[in-house]
């Protein structure tokens, strides 16, 4: 039987920038609101879970061509650097710094280390999940 | 006045709630009990949203737009299953 998901890859298409866009938000909203790294790289994964619902694996990966465990290694990287870098300035593991610039678009904002810290946990969270579900849930 | 009006509708959607219940445990078919927890997992997102306004906070309103994703996602994937037998496909062909 021939089937033809046109109106689940049509959707898929729309809502899949939807679900991005929000996971965006949710991990820059980590500070200050409800949210973080961990929530916003299991929304990542799964807007890509939704696209290989509607694809198939070898559309997702000729279209998002990332190594998932290389970006575990790269998440635990930027976590292992921050808290290392702390030692450059004469401050305990871990310490954290933050300071106000003024930048081009965005005017007077408040940058913080614990964004970079928080970048490696949205890697490694996103790596493991697609590492599992592409390693168990694709049947040969 | 708001309050009760407010407790009144979370009655209602935890009745609706139940009754839908019902249909997940001795639903005849398998599409129906898929449908019937779809379903519930709006009457959950709009439960949210009433105990968020009950609460008086704006906290919940990520968690509403994150109970709609999920139960899309949760739902196309049961049905691709009834339909397919496999969720994830290797190559699709046809």
């Amino acid at each position: 039987m021939k089937t033809n998901d046109l109106i689940l890859q049509t959707a898929t298409k729309t809502v899949v920038f939807i679900i991005l866009l929000f996971a965006l938000h949710i991990f820059f909203a980590g500070h200050y609101y409800p949210g973080g790294g961990f929530v916003g790289g299991l929304l990542t994964s799964g807007a890509i879970v939704l696209l290989l619902l509607a694809f198939d694996v070898k559309t997702v990966k000729k279209s998002l061509p990332i190594n998932y465990r290389l970006m575990i290694a790269v998440g635990l990287l930027f976590a292992i650097g921050t808290a290392v870098g702390s030692f450059l300035f004469n401050v305990p593991l871990l310490t954290h710094a933050f300071g106000y610039f003024t930048l081009p678009l965005l005017g007077k904002t408040s940058l913080h280390t614990a964004v970079l810290f928080d970048i490696g946990v949205y890697l490694c969270v996103v790596g493991a999940t697609m590492t599992i579900i592409e390693t168990i849930g694709v049947s040969e | 006045m708001l309050d009760i009006i407010f407790k009144i509708a979370l009655v209602g959607f935890s009745l609706s709630s139940l009754i839908l219940l019902i249909r997940v445990i001795k639903g005849p078919s398998v599409p129906d009990r898929v449908v019937a927890l779809d379903a519930m997992g709006i009457n959950l997102a709009a439960i949210t949203a009433l105990v968020s306004m009950i609460l008086n906070t704006s906290a919940y309103l990520d968690v509403i737009l994150l109970f709609g994703i999920l139960s899309f996602i949760g739902t196309i994937a049961f049905s691709k299953f009834l339909e397919k037998g496999e969720i994830i496909e290797n190559e699709r062909r046809n």
